[in-house]
């Protein structure tokens, strides 16, 4: 795991810069926390209630100790047989006897009984010195556990001695060279009930088991590291099959890498608003609104297109099982099944009430590294809220988008909003978090209720500002445009009425141009008649004339015809004549 | 188990003391524990009590079966049941108590 890599690195430059050497518990994540284990050669204090996990993280400091460090290890037990811790952990998959039997692990079992034991005089623990002594030499341990010193304080009266005893035990176990923990009962209003932690001055560690809702959960802080940094927080942790687990918040960081990859959201107008590309891959998108916006078939659409493209996909859901919610996308035209049967799905339904928050966050990590998904669905986050606190999930959330991020996984979470509330107020808190916000909103009015889908932010990327008409129907989610007019955004009904009202005036003005169109064919046709007319009255006027001038033209050579006739018959006219007689 | 204490033959009886002393080292609290056991037997228990000193830095695995923590550890192994008495006994009046010795 990469986090583990992380821890390595970080582990190594403090060796090296010999500042102070830390021993590895080989507890998932608490290593994390404190930049490497516990401080080598030192003693550790874990404290905590009853219940709270105190021998049980000791325990798991040795198994893993011997297992993975190959450091052998001694429990010194003052309240649990070696058979009854041997029974009590097998559960966590750890094999004492088997250790026993390698000589990786020594657990001796220190019963002390008041009503046994009287005192007289001056005394001092070296028979636990020797007891100790023996099972480090018997096995060559490097880490040493005592569970619980304090139970000494009950058997034995002399707490003047005790105390003298005890701070030259803290001694004797340093100049040994151990790496020792020391489990101690929470007192009241102290660390520990006889304030044992005075002598550690090392390293201390809380645990705690708070009760909200009904539900339990775990939490682990480290009061103290002298000389190294380490997590302050308080860190939920877990106690499941596999040993205790912690969470860390930071343990990322914000030092993931950023895809410049873009994935389709499976629906291909919200592609078109987010910058015509989709959301970024491995990014965080939240999808708010009140219930039946369609949130979870939002949803569906890019885990179906994600799986269409052959990845593989990671749905929790809380509130529907697989079979309805499988049902309910058919109906709007979406089969998750044949995905789910090639293995490209996995859908994973629980009642967020069924374990705490942190059991959550374990399953979802778990599941997410064995299954390995390019996407992940959290269907709704907001039902987190029932089993912790707002500031609870909150913390979650964020180590679960640095989770999930660092693993480059887009993770979709659906986020219910109440009616009535301010919508993007409720989710103020965690939309920080987010990359991308998507908020699917009942837009009222004309007596009906109609889906409006807005991108409120998309880091990242030029992203539509406009409003768009979230449309299901039985071929999926369609974005439609909404018309924004003097009266506001129109949608549903009102939207088709204006749509009409507009296809109507578009009718009207196709008719009106064509009636010009028309006018002015028929004013063409008319001005051409007339032309025509005029040229035909022209060429008869032409004509006329021409024939006048025709006639005039015979009548003048039939007149001068005659004259020469007349001229002829009245003895010629002198001048003709004489220009005759010469010729 | 038998034995012969004063000349007279005594079964497993109350009459047999059977003490087990735990130390660490020729310590001083370990030599004033031995010195103040081995008075307190002359003047109460003469001739009816054995003492066995065991010293742990030799033999650290015996501390397991009685359950030694602190030392010196006094135990009384005989008669039963076994009582445990811690520290250099110096108080005589208690030891006689935790011995049964003295009724409480």
């Amino acid at each position: 795991m990469d986090t583990y890599e992380f821890t390595k690195i970080l582990g190594t430059t403090v060796e090296s810069s010999n500042v102070l050497k830390k021993t590895p518990t080989g507890i998932k994540g608490f290593d994390e926390i404190t930049v490497g284990g516990l401080p080598r050669g030192r003693t550790t204090l874990v404290c905590g209630s009853a219940g709270s996990g105190k021998t049980l993280f000791a325990m798991e400091f040795l198994v893993r100790g011997a297992t993975e460090q190959g450091e052998p290890g001694v429990f010194l037990a003052f309240e649990e047989t070696a058979v009854e811790l041997a029974q009590s952990v097998a559960s966590l998959g750890f094999d004492l006897d088997a250790l026993i039997a390698r000589k990786l692990l020594a657990i001796d079992f220190v019963h002390v009984e008041r009503s046994e034991i009287l005192e007289t005089g001056d005394y001092d623990l070296n028979g636990l010195f020797v007891r100790l002594a023996y099972a480090i030499d018997a096995v060559g341990a490097k880490r040493v556990v005592i569970d619980s010193l304090e139970t000494l304080f009950s058997a034995l009266g002399n707490e003047g001695i005790l105390r003298s005893e005890f701070r030259r035990l803290f001694r004797w176990l340093k100049d040994r060279g151990v790496t020792a923990v020391i489990t101690g009962e929470r007192g009241d209003g102290t660390l520990t009930r006889h304030g044992i932690e005075e002598y550690v001055s090392d390293c201390v560690i809380l645990l705690e088991q708070r009760v909200h809702e009904r539900v339990a959960t775990r939490s682990l802080r480290v009061v103290k590291y002298r000389g190294t940094e380490h997590g302050t927080n308080e860190y939920p942790f877990l106690i499941d099959a596999g040993g205790i687990s912690v969470v860390p918040v930071t343990s990322l960081g914000l030092a993931h890498h950023a895809s410049e990859e873009r994935m389709s959201t499976g629906v291909p107008r919200l592609d078109v608003m987010l910058d015509g590309k989709g959301i970024y891959r491995g990014s965080s998108v939240l999808v708010s609104g009140t219930p039946g916006t369609g949130k979870s078939s939002l949803a569906a659409h890019v885990v179906h297109s994600a799986c269409r493209r052959g990845e593989r996909c990671l749905y929790f859901a809380f509130e529907e099982s697989q079979g309805q919610f499988v049902r309910n996308m058919r109906s709007i035209g979406i089969d998750l099944q044949p995905w789910i049967d090639q293995g490209r799905l996995l859908f994973h339904a629980t009642r967020p009430t069924l374990v705490g928050l942190e059991m959550h966050l374990a399953n979802i990590h778990r599941l997410v590294e064995s299954f390995e998904p390019t996407v992940v669905v959290i269907d709704p986050v907001t039902n987190f809220s029932m089993v912790a606190s707002e500031f609870e999930v909150r913390a979650m959330l964020m180590r679960l988008v640095d989770f999930l991020k660092s693993r480059e996984v887009t993770t979709i979470f659906t986020s219910l909003t109440a009616y009535g509330s301010a919508l993007e107020g409720a989710d103020v808190g965690i939309s920080s978090l987010m990359d991308t916000w998507l908020l699917v909103q009942y837009l009222e009015g004309s007596g009906e209720r109609n889906r409006g889908l807005y991108v409120l932010k998309s880091r990242g990327m030029a992203h539509s500002n406009q409003v768009r008409e979230f449309h299901m129907g039985s071929n999926g989610i369609d974005l439609l445009d909404v018309y924004v007019g003097p009266a506001g955004v129109l949608t549903g009904s009102a939207r088709q009425a204006q749509e009409a009202r507009e296809h109507a005036d578009t009718v009207a003005r196709q008719q009106e141009i064509e009636r010009k169109q028309r006018d002015l064919a028929r004013k063409r046709a008319q001005v051409e008649a007339q032309i025509l007319a005029l040229r035909a009255e022209f060429e008869a006027e032409e004509q006329e004339v021409l024939a006048v001038v025709e006639q005039d033209k015979r009548r003048e050579l039939s007149l001068s015809r005659d004259r020469e006739q007349m001229g002829r018959l009245r003895q010629a006219d002198p001048s003709k004549q004489q220009n005759g007689g010469a010729g | 188990m038998t034995s012969l204490v004063n000349g007279i033959h005594a079964d497993v009886s109350p009459d047999v003391w059977d003490l087990r002393l735990y130390v660490a080292g020729q310590t001083r609290k370990s030599l004033l524990a031995l010195s103040n056991l081995k008075r307190l037997c002359e003047e109460h228990l003469a001739g009816k009590y054995r003492i066995e000193i065991v010293d742990l830095l030799q033999h650290p695995q015996l501390a397991e079966g009685d359950q030694i923590l602190a030392i010196p550890t006094l135990v009384r192994r005989l008669p039963e049941p076994i009582r445990k008495i811690i520290g250099d006994l110096s108080n005589t009046e208690r030891v006689l108590v935790g011995l049964d010795i003295r009724p409480r």
